[in-house]
């Protein structure tokens, strides 16, 4: 397996109120992903997991250390990736085809192709016949789903996703984590994927990178196992398999939560 | 408002054929409904303008009002329909909407990029905020004698001072909508490696649009106060002159004849860009019909 994304010595520091000192958020990611790999990194509130993902779709840059993708620094965002946000980010004044299609605008693509790709891409996250609804018309689920046709879209070799299901309810939530890994499997994608879940990430990941509570470092990447057990399992979720992995994952969290909030109590009550 | 009026289903055409739809009664019920429902809408709409107009009417006549300065509505109706009849109302008219719709279009085109721009680049903002700030709290009547003064009594004053008095709440207003445009939306398209043109063009102007519209039905009110105002100062024709020179000549009625024509010409404006906005703007959920 080829390494699509490495991440080398990788901190950011940024200026605390005041001025005077500077805030770690990140310390000495080290973390090779390879190509086609689904990565799911998880960590405890304020790890700075949501400045990782702005470090590799180039929105911010690193203070120290590199991103290489394909080998290459990255040093702004790009078209080669694309970016899934929480809070959707569709445009209210565009239809579903055409936020689509936005992403297709800034890659030139011509008008008739467009219209072409955006159906196609709104029929693979299972939004047939709705190209002509605006967001305000859908639901929670169903724009997420338009977001990820747009990142889609437009062919990136990587896509990032910043916690993407953590606003919809538990059913929606599954539906659409079963959704994407079909799709992870059919495009071939590099997927980087935030979440603060450890079921999300045990679920969907390949491997689990756990980050450290503030300053982000990583503590340990689990590689998770269920090729069989998906197969075997009806109910993945409940399976022997699953419930080792979780557990693993859990424990490693378990005493950055802690820590984490033990940092936070000291900050309010300073 | 949106009330669809059905059609009423034809009768059934012979005593063999059967109806053409099923729910023929049902809709037909549907329609006096929504038809129901439209008058009862336009009474409520209208009861308060036609009772103002029938207070008009009578005040006068019971003389609860010197007949002399408020003269009943229908003698001021009939004085209107003298003025339209004779050309001089839209003689009038034609030079207030000229004034005013140069002066209002000139503000739309200059404050809405402007706004763009000074939203945008924030160092720009700082810089500028407390002119705009001085500026919007200067009335901009009071600023009519130096804008005689520089640009002389013709068309040029008139229009400048509209101009002028429309650019400041289109301006702040667009400032403020760019400002508070969804900032994952201006993630999303820096993620893209938008340019920043683009970027305004295709994110923070429609995002700003609705706010915008705001500023600019605001600015529609300003340039026909402002122009009316400039109009009774120095002119020899519009709606100003017109209500100023009756005055002067002692034609009570036309007075009136001139104060109704330019409300309902605001509330033309009013209209005109209400539904203008609603055009542009027809991807927002519509509060209420």
């Amino acid at each position: 397996m080829t390494a699509k994304i490495n991440l080398r010595a990788v901190s950011k520091a940024f200026p605390a109120r005041g001025g005077r000192e500077s805030v770690l958020a990140l310390d000495g990611l080290e973390l090779d992903i390879g190509a086609g790999e689904f990565t799911v990194v998880v960590g405890p509130s304020g790890c700075g997991k949501s400045t990782l993902l702005d470090l590799l779709g180039g929105l911010d840059r690193p203070t120290s250390g590199e991103i290489l993708l394909d080998g290459a620094p990255v040093t702004g965002p790009g078209l080669d990736r694309g970016i899934v946000f929480q809070q959707y980010a569709l445009l209210p004044w565009r239809t579903a085809a055409g936020n689509v299609e936005f992403g297709l605008e800034a890659t030139g693509t011509p008008r008739r192709e467009r219209a072409a790709l955006a159906r196609e891409h709104l029929e693979l996250v299972g939004l047939g016949g709705f190209e002509d609804r605006h967001p305000h018309e859908l639901s929670g689920g169903m724009r997420q789903r338009v977001a990820i046709a747009r990142s889609l879209a437009y062919d990136p070799g990587v896509l990032l996703m910043d916690e993407p299901f953590a606003a919809l309810d538990a059913q929606t939530r599954e539906s659409l984590q079963d959704e994407l890994l079909r799709i992870w499997e059919r495009t071939g994608k590099t997927i980087v994927f935030i979440t603060h879940g450890i079921d999300e990430a045990v679920y969907l990941g390949g491997r689990v990178a756990v980050l450290t509570s503030r300053p982000g470092r990583i503590k340990d990447v689990v590689p998770v196992e269920l090729g069989e057990a998906r197969a075997a399992h009806a109910d993945l979720r409940s399976s022997p398999e699953f419930a080792l992995h979780r557990r693993q994952v859990w424990q490693l969290l378990h005493e950055e939560v802690d820590r984490a909030q033990e940092l936070e109590r000291e900050a309010v009550a300073r | 408002m949106t009330i669809v009026l059905e059609k009423p289903a034809p009768a059934r055409s012979g005593p063999g054929a059967p109806p053409p739809h099923d729910d023929t009664p049902a809709r037909g019920a549907r329609a006096l409904r929504a038809l129901g429902r439209l008058s009862r809408l336009t009474l409520t709409r209208s009861v308060v303008v036609l009772a103002l107009f029938a207070l008009w009417e009578l005040a006068p006549r019971w003389e609860l009002a010197d007949r002399t300065f408020l003269p009943p509505f229908t003698e001021v109706a009939a004085a209107w329909w003298e003025l339209a009849l004779d050309g001089r109302l839209w003689e009038n008219t034609e030079a207030s909407l000229v004034r005013s719709g140069l002066g209002f279009g000139l503000a739309v085109l200059c404050a809405v990029p402007l706004g763009l721009l000074i939203g945008w680049y924030r160092p720009l903002a700082d810089l500028l905020n407390p002119l705009l700030e001085l500026f919007r709290n200067t009335a901009a009547l009071a600023l009519l004698p130096v804008f005689i003064l520089l640009l002389g009594i013709g068309e040029t004053s008139k229009v400048a001072i509209v101009l002028f008095a429309c650019t400041w709440p289109i301006l702040l207003n667009t400032v403020s909508a760019v400002r508070t445009v969804d900032p994952t939306l201006i993630r999303l398209a820096r993620s893209m490696d938008l340019s920043a043109p683009r970027l305004l063009q295709k994110v923070v102007l429609p995002a700003a649009l609705p706010t915008v519209f705001t500023g600019i039905r605001l600015a529609g009110g300003t340039a026909i106060l402002v122009l009316v105002a400039a109009e009774m100062v120095g002119a020899k024709a519009g709606l100003g002159f017109l209500i100023n020179s009756s005055q002067y000549n002692f034609a009570i009625p036309q007075m009136y004849a001139g104060i109704i024509t330019i409300s309902a010409l605001g509330l033309l404006l009013n209209q005109l860009l209400l539904w203008a906005e609603r055009r542009l703007t027809s991807w927002r959920p519509q509060p209420r019909g």
